[in-house]
């Protein structure tokens, strides 16, 4: 077991050396298990400071239509809660693995042994998009006691009141959604990101990592520009991962663009 | 508690169930809409304008009907309240029309739905047509199929219907298309939920819609016979006919509330749509911890069930609770069993129920020990014909 998720997290931002972490976001299983692996490592080769790995869900509500339909391809290939928390385990040697989970996937199992598990495998923070933190006293304790970084989200539509008191209940960074909406790629950007990523800063003191919609490397260097502390890129790389015969070169491809956009200026 | 939370006054768990287990981009509207919702409850210019519409174009108080030939068969006396008498065919109108007036006070000028049979898509569809507001109505690709008349109906009202081809096609996808279109636009838009389920305060709110269904039959039937009724009966998809039926008697410790789920092709070949009667672990479906059917690894299962309306592997989060408490018993019939009482209860009484209704027809019959019932018939039928002829000739 690696040493202490949250620390660990805070480690990869500061050693990223790039003007924002680069997160890339991969689905587990998908398109299968082996090269679902494969997508991971060519992520951990390409760039990436930190790894996001989706379990499949069946019902994935804050998710578009390329994420929906990887996590329904991973289920309908067979791909179970343990078969992600084993490829899990093949990548947090290498990298800081962070675990998006719906919520039903950590409640089925009870939130005990499931964060027993994620710890077991080394994972170092776990983000669940339908836990407003309404309902995540029980899993912000749990995960705290074990090192696991429970890392909250706020939207454009979150009010200053909700934007505070996330911003203090957040481990790890605080995942800042670029749009009024569901994950998936989009044209051009979202109208107003500095102001967002401010008013995010301004509400907590870890790093602040932009996602949704980001999937081009112009976006990326925009969303470094406005000053986020890290990027995360999702829809665009599965649907790379699962329409290339060779998915993972292509991920790797796209992850090392990325890295480029994001490269901090040659002094 | 944090600060945010101070003001509230709508349940949010039933129990351990209940909740809002939603994406953070929707916390807001949910706030928004309950402290909407308990603005409008409380005026009374709201209430008088929906009683007044719940009169005149719903047709309301729909009649408390003494089935006699029903009640002949079974050897008590068995009243029906006749929500299929409402305008559109169902009681899915109750909830819609408040809603539908909730979204224009909240200045929203776009409503999405989903729907199973189509029941609750006409109801938001025609709502929407009367206050002039844009309808959205999403809707799975088998649903279009077996509900065709109804996805006709919609279009003529003006609503825009939006096929749903994810998973199996039917009510458990449209209400998560609907909830991912309302992700997107929640600014301009109101989701009208069609049955007691989703995150807080969707349930308590259809509860207090449909509780009009309950609170009609037990003054009807005092003002008639003098005395409750030992059992009343209601099919349960999501759960708001029998939710608003129940609200209605809950109070009433003598009278046996029961809930009639749909068994599909029988509770033991798993293909059915009853996770209250099944039992098994609660689980998160569309924003709520509810009895729902699920793996080990908590994917959610898909239901069966002859009747669209009830197709669904969810269930509203106080029928959970009133289950665990035994206040209320749930129970389940087959699709079997749904479709002979469609048939007798045409013959008897002249009255083609909606297939869903049948469900709750089909357990009286089958348990016929009671001294005075109350069923819910929730719609009428004529949706479902194309769909029982096709099965008889196949059969
Ligand atoms: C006539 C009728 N009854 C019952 C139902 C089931 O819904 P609920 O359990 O919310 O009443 C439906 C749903 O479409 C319906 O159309």
């Amino acid at each position: 077991m690696s040493a202490d998720g949250i620390e660990r997290i805070a480690a990869a931002f500061a050693a990223s050396g790039k003007r924002s972490a680069l997160m890339p976001y991969m689905m587990g299983g998908y398109p299968d298990l082996e090269r679902s692996l494969a997508v991971g490592e060519a992520c951990i080769a390409g760039g990436a400071d930190m790894l996001e790995l989706g379990v499949p869900f069946s019902d994935p509500l804050a998710d578009g239509p390329t994420i929906h339909a990887a996590a329904t391809a991973a289920l309908a290939a067979g791909t179970s809660v343990s078969d992600v928390l084993d490829l899990a385990a093949a990548l947090t040697g290498r990298i800081a693995v962070i675990m998006m989970a719906y919520a039903n996937t950590v409640l089925t199992p009870g939130i005990e042994p499931f964060l027993d598990r994620l710890a077991d495998v080394g994972v170092s923070g776990l983000i669940v998009p339908d836990l407003p933190f309404e309902e995540s006293d029980e899993l912000e304790r749990a995960a705290e006691r074990r090192g696991i970084a429970l890392v909250a989200l706020v939207a454009p539509t979150t009010t200053d009141v909700r934007l505070h008191e996330i911003g203090a209940r957040t481990r790890g960074f605080l995942y800042v959604v670029s749009v009024t909406g569901t994950t998936g790629e989009r044209s051009g950007g979202p109208v107003s990101l500095r102001p967002l990523l401010e008013r995010a800063k301004a509400a907590t003191n870890v790093p602040v990592a932009l996602g949704f919609g980001i999937s081009t490397a112009d976006q990326a260097a925009a969303a470094a520009d406005a000053g986020a502390d890290g990027v995360i890129v999702g829809s665009r790389l599965v649907r790379a991962a699962g329409e290339d015969s060779d998915g993972a070169a292509a991920v790797g491809r796209l992850v090392a663009e990325f890295a480029t956009a994001l490269a901090a200026p040659v002094a | 508690m944090s600060a945010v939370e101070a003001r509230k006054s709508v349940p949010h768990r039933y129990g351990p169930y209940g909740g809002q287990y939603v994406p953070e981009t929707l916390m807001p509207a949910l706030a928004e809409l309950e402290s909407a919702w308990l603005d409008a409850w409380s005026d009374a210019a709201f209430r008088s304008e929906l009683a007044l519409l719940a009169r005149d174009y719903v047709g309301r108080p729909t009649p408390l009907y003494e089935a006699s030939r029903l009640s002949e068969r079974v050897g008590h006396a068995v009243y029906l309240k006749r929500e299929d008498l409402n305008h559109t065919g169902s009681h899915k109108l109750n909830n819609a029309l408040g809603q539908a007036l909730l979204a224009r006070r909240m200045g929203k000028q776009r409503v999405i739905a989903e729907t199973g049979a189509g029941q609750h898509g006409v109801a938001s569809a025609t709502a929407c047509a009367l206050l002039a507001i844009e309808c959205v109505v999403y809707m799975g690709e088998e649903d279009m199929r077996r509900q065709q008349p109804n996805v006709q109906r919609m279009e003529l009202l003006g609503a825009r219907v939006e096929a749903v081809s994810a998973g199996a096609r039917t009510l458990k996808e449209a209400v998560s298309a609907a909830i991912r279109d309302w992700v997107e636009h929640v600014d301009s838009t109101h989701y009208i939920i069609g049955s007691a389920v989703g995150p807080a305060p969707y349930p308590a709110i259809v509860r207090e819609l449909q509780r009009t269904i309950g609170d009609e039959s037990r003054a009807q039937l005092l003002g008639r016979v003098g005395r409750l009724p030992s059992r009343v009966i209601a099919c349960v998809g999501g759960g708001s006919n029998s939710i608003g039926m129940f609200a209605g008697f809950v109070e009433d410790a003598e009278v046996e509330l029961i809930g009639v789920e749909a068994a599909g092709e029988g509770l033991a070949s798993g293909r059915h749509g009853a996770p209250l009667t099944a039992g098994g672990r609660a689980g998160v479906l569309h924003g709520s911890l509810s009895a729902v059917l699920q793996d080990d690894d908590g994917q959610i299962l898909e239901a069966h069930s002859i009747s669209a309306g009830l197709d669904y592997p969810g269930s509203g989060p106080e029928h959970a609770h009133l289950r665990d408490s035994g206040r209320a018993r749930y129970v389940a019939v087959t699709d079997k069993d749904a479709l002979v009482a469609f048939r007798e209860l045409t013959r008897l009484e002249g009255i083609i129920p909606a297939l869903e209704s049948a469900h709750a027809v089909a357990w009286l019959l089958a348990n016929s020990v009671g001294e005075l019932d109350v069923v819910c018939l929730s719609g009428r039928g004529d949706k479902d014909l194309a769909e029982v002829i096709a099965l008889s000739a196949s059969r």
